[in-house]
């Protein structure tokens, strides 16, 4: 590892040994806010090139959210770095077309039709809309919503929603897909059924998910690796493999070992939790 | 499109109730007719049975009458005060529209400058007027045009600053995400984000711009081919020629509601796939 501060080495991208390389880096990252609030606290991870699907688990106030910006580069880190060895920069120095990021809420512009709201990421680059038109309706295909190319947002459900965020954060073909609690404010029957879809997403775009959740059966159900975090500053509590086969079905849900790691997994946000103290349940 | 209210749409609701709603929502759209012309009924009535001069109240039959007599010799001044309404208006609505956006482009100019919006709007009017004539002293219209355009600006100024500031943070960390230009997060995300806004805006402005015309007229005064409504008002005042008077009263009126239902259709079509307000 040549280059040891922020991001930004394009020359060490070209190099030949790319498979071994980690896809994200994160160094000893911790955040502090101008208020004095100390987010994050000596936090590294490193997150392979290999398709995995990741879990950031942890109570509220952990600074999981926090985390999954500052890979985005939505937020600086006040010390540490994040790095991607692999990645190809653009001028900013940020790996962005390397990012697709799915918020808690929809985050859809009301005022465009589904479509454009897909189109969205691509139109920023200057793509025209008649040349990736097809990959866009081909995004919506995939997640079922080609008959709505032309509705508006206020017509579809909360589901629905989030699918269109889902085909917008693919649109760009990122290598890894940030998630903040994206189905949090779902029911718990549409939750389900979107993660189902997620995974069938996951398998067939070979791509790497970080997702932010507080639900232990949710990243159980979900992710191949799950890192715990304790809160109050958020720090490293335990990384985890969940070393169940895909696909993944229903069975997987009602199963011994889908139990099993749910009750490890809980062990660990309990003692995530005590390490952090104080209020909240 | 969603015009079409539930109970009509909806073929479970039994024939006599979709009856009932259906009167019920025309009675509630004449309502307002209704208590008009009973209004007015009165107000005849009352006159007539009173001996009431016309030039202290005249009836409705009687405004109405001038009204039709009198349109054709009206109309010249009609068309005056239209004309530096929709001057004004739409001076405003575009610079309005412009000190918005500079205003929000960075924290410091909306700072130096909203405290000066801000006395402009409420320092009245009839009280700069007088100065603005001075400096404007060749031109009568252009007077008026100021005097009515600074009305209208404050309300449009506001709200697209409003509007401009009120993007949805979710969305702003999204263009920040996939490198959005400053033009590109203006045009595609912060204007269509603050339409709703600024075209509320633009509603209230269009009634006030009127107003400001009218008011400036009667500080300014006119004469000749160039006067507007306000001075056949001030004229036929002195004349004791009332039911004249309330026929441009009247034309005032009525200029003033057909700006506003034109803006509200306007805002309604521009608005008609996302917004709330322009959905019933």
């Amino acid at each position: 590892m040549t280059a040891s501060n922020v991001v930004a080495t394009p020359q060490s991208a070209q190099s030949g040994k790319a498979a071994g390389r980690p896809l994200i880096e994160i160094q000893s990252v911790a955040k502090i806010y101008p208020n004095g609030t100390e987010a994050i606290r000596g936090f590294s991870l490193e997150i392979p090139s290999s398709p995995q699907f990741l879990s950031l688990l942890g109570p509220s106030g952990c600074g999981k959210s926090t985390l999954l910006r500052m890979i985005a580069g939505l937020e600086s880190c006040t010390a540490g770095s994040i790095e991607w060895p692999t990645a190809e920069y653009d001028g900013s120095g940020r790996p962005r077309a390397e990012i697709g990021f799915v918020f808690q809420d929809a985050t859809l512009m009301p005022w465009a039709s589904v479509f454009d709201n897909v189109y969205l990421p691509l139109r920023l680059k200057h793509q025209r809309r008649k040349d990736v038109a097809d990959r866009v309706m081909d995004l919506l295909r995939q997640v079922n919503l080609e008959k709505f190319a032309k509705s508006y947002p206020r017509e579809l459900s909360g589901g629905m929603k989030m699918r269109v965020s889902i085909a917008r954060a693919l649109v760009t073909r990122p290598k890894v897909l940030l998630m903040d609690e994206p189905f949090a404010a779902l029911d718990e029957i549409t939750r389900l059924r979107l993660n189902n879809d997620l995974l069938h997403l996951w398998e067939t775009q070979k791509l790497t998910v970080v997702f932010v959740t507080h639900s232990v059966y949710e990243s159980v159900f979900l992710s191949d690796r799950i890192v715990v975090l304790a809160s109050h500053p958020g720090r490293l509590m335990s990384d985890l493999a969940i070393k169940v086969p895909y696909p993944r079905t229903e069975e997987y849900r009602t199963s011994h070992v889908y139990n099993d790691h749910c009750r490890e997994v809980s062990a660990w946000l309990h003692k995530a939790m005590a390490a952090g103290g104080e209020e909240e349940q | 499109m969603s015009d079409q209210g539930p109970a009509t749409a909806n073929p479970a609701v039994r024939p006599e109730e979709a009856i009932h709603t259906q009167i019920l929502s025309k009675l509630r759209f004449a309502a307002p007719f209704i208590f008009g012309l009973a209004f007015l009924a009165f107000w005849e009535i009352a006159c007539r049975v009173n001996d009431v001069p016309p030039y202290l109240l005249p009836t409705p039959l009687n405004i109405i009458g001038t009204l039709f007599t009198d349109f054709r010799s009206l109309l010249p001044n009609l068309l005056v005060t239209v004309t530096i309404t929709v001057e004004a208006f739409l001076v405003a609505a575009v610079g309005g529209l412009l000190l918005g956006m500079l205003l929000t482009s960075a924290r410091w100019i909306e700072r130096s400058l909203f405290p000066y919006a801000v006395i402009m709007q409420v320092t009245p009017i009839v009280a700069i007027a007088p100065l603005i004539i001075i400096w404007t002293k060749q031109d009568t219209s252009l007077a008026l045009l100021i005097c009515a355009w600074l009305v209208a600006f404050f309300p449009v100024v506001s709200n697209a600053a409003v509007g401009l500031n009120s993007t949805d943070r979710n969305l702003v960390d999204l263009f920040k995400l996939y490198g959005a230009s400053k033009v590109q997060s203006m045009l595609m995300l912060r204007l269509p984000a603050a339409m709703p806004f600024y075209l509320a805006g633009l509603r209230i402005a269009g009634g006030l711009a009127l107003i400001g015309a009218v008011v400036a007229e009667f500080v300014a005064g006119t004469g000749g081919a160039k006067s507007g409504l306000a001075y056949r008002i001030l004229e036929t005042g002195y004349r004791l020629e009332i039911p004249r008077m309330f026929a441009a009263l009247v034309m005032i009126s009525a200029t003033g509601i057909a700006i506003f239902v034109i803006l509200s259709l306007f805002s309604r079509f521009i608005l008609r796939h996302w917004h709330e307000s322009a959905q019933r």
